[in-house]
């Protein structure tokens, strides 16, 4: 159950790697296990380089060069930080497609401590003129997505977590889905904290959109919704306060209020389960409407 | 010694073109040799074609002192002399680190160390994916530039994967702080087939570069003893 996301990552490079002789793996160490049938059925396009982040990442690159669409792989912090120069020049500055999907959201490894966390990773990839991001929030929205991006010849970030809402949308890249509407603001609900966020406004007069690409961002439904006087609350499962460019930048044509209900900018020396960090950061049920109260001054 | 500075001598002359009459850059002096034995007589490319499927790759991993590549890539017609003119220059598309998305003949680019022999395992991987045996990919790096550790890395994945169709070629121009040699047991080590040879010495260079074992990849160190 925890684990829907890496499942329905590696059954779909999986099925990839079947379908498309120009599909690509390469990992290093992590989620070897759930990859071995693709290692031994292609071998020569799937492959477990060790560990060893900034050569996986350049490998793909030599793949992708080639004309193969290659999808990298580890848990945020090693795939998104640690190998952050070779994804903004082997693929950003190069022009080189490819697919990067992480694990482990900001802290789904809350008992190994702040060397396993990214809540900075998806304003690390935004920071790389190009590069897509995509956070699903449920198992069965990870294959539709990826299938979508994979060979479309640009970068993409796929960031997946062992965190999920109650129920899958029906998602596609650079679009949001209306989830319910009113009037006092509109909450952009990002990934994983969909159903955590309807759950903290349900007597709130709010809108609430559902976000999985947080680029391409779907401006145009921001637009239809927000109103004249935008009043925008993103719920967002990383550092909080990086869905705002993207949403100041749909909205620069109006007068605007932003507020970012997100991951408390402090390292994380706390152990414990997702859950107990998420109260301790502020993204439990209650600490989300504690803060969106904050944030409509009531 | 066919040490010829006779047949470098157009290629220098374009790299004037491009740097000035002042003296050149350590960087690019000490790559000249190799590249023009590799663009003259090993590698298999076209300049009218220059994405050729059946071509050989070539990376310049260090990215610095490319003067001496975009002389000789112009040499052999992959764009226009006049090109050199413009060396970093607003109108210009030769930086002073290469990029490929600007330059016919260039495979990556390059600048920032320890970027390119990685990518040349990825694309030494890829062409035996889809089952071109002949192509070999070259990648250049500096004595100094293996002080990144990435190249380790890669150092350590390709006699791994037996990419006996990747050559790396490292220029040994004594730069690095913490030097580099002994090669043979360094490199050796690793799983790689070492050759030492004198960097300014085309035959040996030739030599050694055109070698390709069947089960592992090579490596050709050209020594260029530093300027006094």
């Amino acid at each position: 159950m925890a684990d829907r996301m890496r499942v329905a990552f590696a059954r779909t490079a999986r099925a990839l790697l079947d379908e498309d002789p120009r599909a690509a793996l390469v990992l290093a160490e992590i989620s070897e296990h759930y990859l071995t049938d693709a290692l031994v059925r292609h071998p020569e396009r799937a492959i477990n380089v060790g560990i060893m982040e900034a050569t996986m990442v350049g490998v793909a690159a030599g793949f992708a060069l080639e004309g193969f669409h290659p999808i990298a792989h580890s848990i945020g912090p090693f795939i998104a930080e640690r190998p952050f120069e070779q994804l903004k020049l082997d693929f950003g500055y190069q022009g080189l497609g490819g697919t990067f999907v992480a694990i482990g959201g900001s802290y789904d490894y809350s008992t190994e401590g702040g060397t396993h966390h990214a809540p900075g990773d998806v304003a690390a990839m935004l920071s790389i003129p190009g590069m897509e991001v995509l956070v699903p929030g449920h198992g069965y929205e990870v294959e539709p997505l990826l299938r979508e991006v994979y060979a479309n010849g640009r970068p993409t970030y796929l960031r997946t977590s062992s965190r999920a809402n109650a129920e899958a949308s029906a998602v596609a890249v650079g679009r949001m889905e209306v989830l319910r509407r009113g009037d006092l603001a509109t909450i952009v609900a990002v990934g994983p904290l969909a159903t955590s966020t309807l759950a903290a406004v349900a007597d709130l007069d709010v809108t609430v959109l559902y976000a999985t690409s947080v680029r391409p961002f779907d401006a145009a439904t921001l637009i239809a919704v927000a109103g004249d006087r935008p009043h925008v609350i993103a719920v967002e499962p990383f550092y909080d306060g990086t869905m705002v460019p993207m949403l100041a930048g749909a909205l620069r044509h109006v007068p605007s209020r932003f507020d970012a209900i997100g991951v408390t900018r402090a390292f994380i020396h706390d152990y414990g389960t997702p859950e107990d960090l998420d109260a301790k950061v502020g993204l439990d049920v209650a600490g989300i409407r504690r803060r969106v109260l904050a944030a409509l001054g009531t | 010694m066919d040490t010829t500075s006779d047949a470098l001598a157009p290629v220098r002359a374009l790299i004037a073109r491009a740097t000035g009459d002042q003296k050149h850059e350590d960087s690019t002096d000490s790559t000249v040799d190799v590249l023009w034995v590799l663009y003259d007589r090993v590698l298999r490319v076209d300049p009218t074609d220059p994405h050729a499927e059946w071509r050989d790759r070539f990376v310049l991993s260090k990215g610095h002192g490319p003067a001496s590549l975009y002389a000789i890539l112009a040499d052999k017609g992959f764009f226009p002399a006049d090109w050199l003119d413009r060396f970093m220059d607003r109108a210009g598309r030769l930086g002073a680190h290469p990029d490929r998305t600007q330059v016919p003949g260039i495979e990556a680019s390059t600048g920032s160390l320890g970027h390119g022999l990685p990518i040349a395992v990825g694309i030494a991987l890829a062409l035996r994916a889809k089952g071109a045996g002949e192509p070999r990919v070259f990648v250049l790096v500096g004595d100094a530039e293996l002080n990144e550790g990435s190249n380790w890395e890669a150092i350590l994945l390709a006699p791994y994967l037996r990419l006996d169709n990747l050559t790396l070629v490292a220029i040994d121009n004594h730069s690095s702080t913490i030097p580099m040699a002994p090669w043979e047991a360094r490199l050796g080590s690793f799983g790689w087939d070492v050759a030492v040879v004198d960097g300014r010495d085309h035959a040996a260079l030739e030599v050694a570069l055109a070698r390709r074992p069947t089960d592992r990849p090579t490596a050709v160190v050209a020594d260029i003893p530093r300027r006094a």
